[in-house]
């Protein structure tokens, strides 16, 4: 199976203070993986370097056969400004950027595919219903109906259950596991260690470094939670290392 | 009756016909962009701007009087340059865009005052200050006009690149590389519409057209189409009854049209059915789908 991202000796950091050291690590084509690992380990920061967003202080990510438009992706909710008043379907039919662009139109085909989305992830009837008028899990769910309709070969999730029920949580595993069938490379970052070992078949667990990569149960153990601790306690206490405190 | 009190002053005066479409194009131009402003948090960086282009437009004026063209392209200029260096500040050194902002306006605004009053009167400061909308001459409409017709053509061409970064601007810049383009036409819009609101309203009324409609539409309107409307509709109902109230008590009016935009933002406060105060205190009524 071909690679499709390849971390290769990558440090990213914050003004040259690194909070992901040295990885070196492969994530298959198709894979579904879970990011997991203390506070503060860098599992945003490793997303936030996969998007570009963020460039390598050391090292480089290759991504095989991408282009940055076949990534997706969907980060802490915190950032979308949810007193602006925009209607759901507007939000989500926004996935379809890639094709539309800024100033294309959305056609009768394209309207369908942003209501067959909402369908989707079950919030049929919310269309015209401002975002600000929604519980956090429907945002989540818009959010996901985004996603649907960028199409992405890679999907970057984080933190994607923090704050929903469990019902919504539930319905978008849903959607992540449509997705794994239809061959896509989807990255979660993810705290609960019972929905990652029931729904992810492989783990990447972060400490700043790699701590260990592979199938989840290999990955999800309890000395390897345990290390993975000892080395962010360790970097907290040598920050001039390891820069960001861990807590 | 009717006749004497709303409709005679503007049959009568072409002074007054002139003034009403001038502040029509300003509000035409101006509200949709103060909608925006307001919905991105921005109204006191609109406050501050429009302080930011008196020197420019007092520089234009040492140069060559009162004229329109110079004391134009001195606004213009004097406002971008305020817009990118408040940015380049809070980029480059630890001072947020606020404070920054705010520093560079309150500069711009001790020095335009010192240009105009060391060359000019007391009446040039004020024609600088608070407008000339009684005066406006053929040139400045077709300006005013012009700015309002560009500002509305830039806006709907931006339009939806702005609405993504307003409401989520980082799935834009995940998915395109026009954000940070898309910011700077939004403020070069600010600046423009303050400039022609400058002539009309002066400096100091000027960036009230553009955001006391905004906020009182805030209150009667939920989608951004709907609050661009009543925002803009709040306007031309400021600026027509202004004009009337200073045609027929002799009031200034620049700051007539202003205290009634002020007034009619007042009682939307209380009144307004999408979250004013009445509204919020009432037993509220909920639709769940």
């Amino acid at each position: 199976m071909s690679t499709s991202v390849a971390f290769k000796n990558l440090t990213l950091g914050y003004e040259r203070l690194p909070a992901v050291q040295q990885l070196d690590t492969e994530i298959k084509q198709g894979s579904l993986t879970a990011i997991v690992g203390p506070n503060g380990a860098g599992k945003s920061t490793l997303l936030k370097g996969l998007t570009g967003s963020l460039s390598p202080i050391e090292g480089h990510i290759e991504v095989s056969n991408l282009r940055a438009d076949d990534i997706a992706y969907l980060p802490q909710q915190s950032e979308i400004d949810r007193s602006f008043p925009i209607s759901v379907l507007d939000l989500v039919a926004m996935g379809l950027w890639r094709e539309i662009g800024a100033f294309g139109q959305v056609g009768r085909k394209m309207r369908g595919r942003v209501e067959q989305a909402i369908a989707a992830v079950g919030l049929r009837g919310f269309e015209s219903r401002a975002i600000g008028s929604l519980s956090g899990g429907q945002i989540q769910r818009a959010l996901f109906a985004r996603l649907l309709l960028q199409d992405a070969e890679l999907v970057l999730l984080d933190e994607p259950f923090s704050a929903i029920d469990m019902k919504t949580m539930a319905d978008l595993i849903g959607i992540i596991e449509r997705w794994h069938g239809e061959g896509r490379t989807v990255l979660a970052v993810l705290h609960d260690d019972t929905t990652v070992r029931s729904h992810f078949p492989e783990t990447l667990m972060l400490a700043r470094e790699l701590v260990a990569h592979g199938p989840t149960e290999t990955v999800l153990t309890s000395e390897n939670q345990f290390r993975a601790r000892q080395m962010c306690e360790a970097c907290a206490s040598t920050p001039h290392v390891c820069g960001k405190s861990a807590a | 009756m009717i006749w004497d009190l709303f409709l005679a002053p503007f049959a009568d005066f072409g002074f007054m016909r002139r003034a009403l479409l001038g502040c029509v194009a300003v509000a035409v131009g101006a509200t949709p962009v103060g909608v925006f402003l307001m919905l991105r948090r921005m109204s006191l960086t609109g406050d501050a701007m429009s302080h930011a282009i008196l020197p420019g437009a007092a520089i234009g004026y040492l140069v060559s009087g009162l004229s329109l063209g110079a004391m134009t392209l001195g606004g213009l200029i004097a406002g971008m340059v305020v817009a990118l260096g408040s940015g380049f500040v809070a980029r480059f050194t630890t001072l947020r865009e606020d404070a920054s902002l705010a520093a560079l306006y309150l500069i711009s605004l001790a020095l335009g005052v010192l240009i105009v009053s060391t060359r000019g009167s007391n009446v040039d400061l004020m024609h600088v200050l608070f407008g000339t909308v009684l005066a406006l001459d053929d040139a400045s409409l077709v300006l005013l006009c012009s700015f309002a017709s560009l500002s509305l053509l830039v806006l709907a061409l931006i339009y939806r690149p702005l609405v993504l970064e307003c409401a989520d601007p980082q799935f834009l810049r995940s998915v395109s590389k026009l954000s940070a383009a898309t910011h700077f036409t939004f403020l070069m819009l600010v600046v423009m519409n303050l400039v022609a609101g400058f002539h009309a309203l002066g400096t100091l009324m000027a960036v009230g057209i553009m955001i006391l409609p905004a906020a009182a539409a805030r209150f009667w309107a939920g989608g951004i189409g709907t609050l661009i409307a009543a925002a803009a509709a709040i306007a031309f109902l400021s600026s027509l009854s202004g004009l009337l109230l200073s045609f027929h008590y002799s009031l200034p009016s620049g700051p007539a049209i202003i205290l009634v935009a002020g007034v009619i933002y007042t009682l939307s406060l209380f009144f307004g059915p999408e979250g004013g105060v009445i509204a919020q205190t009432l037993p509220r009524r909920r639709f769940e789908t």
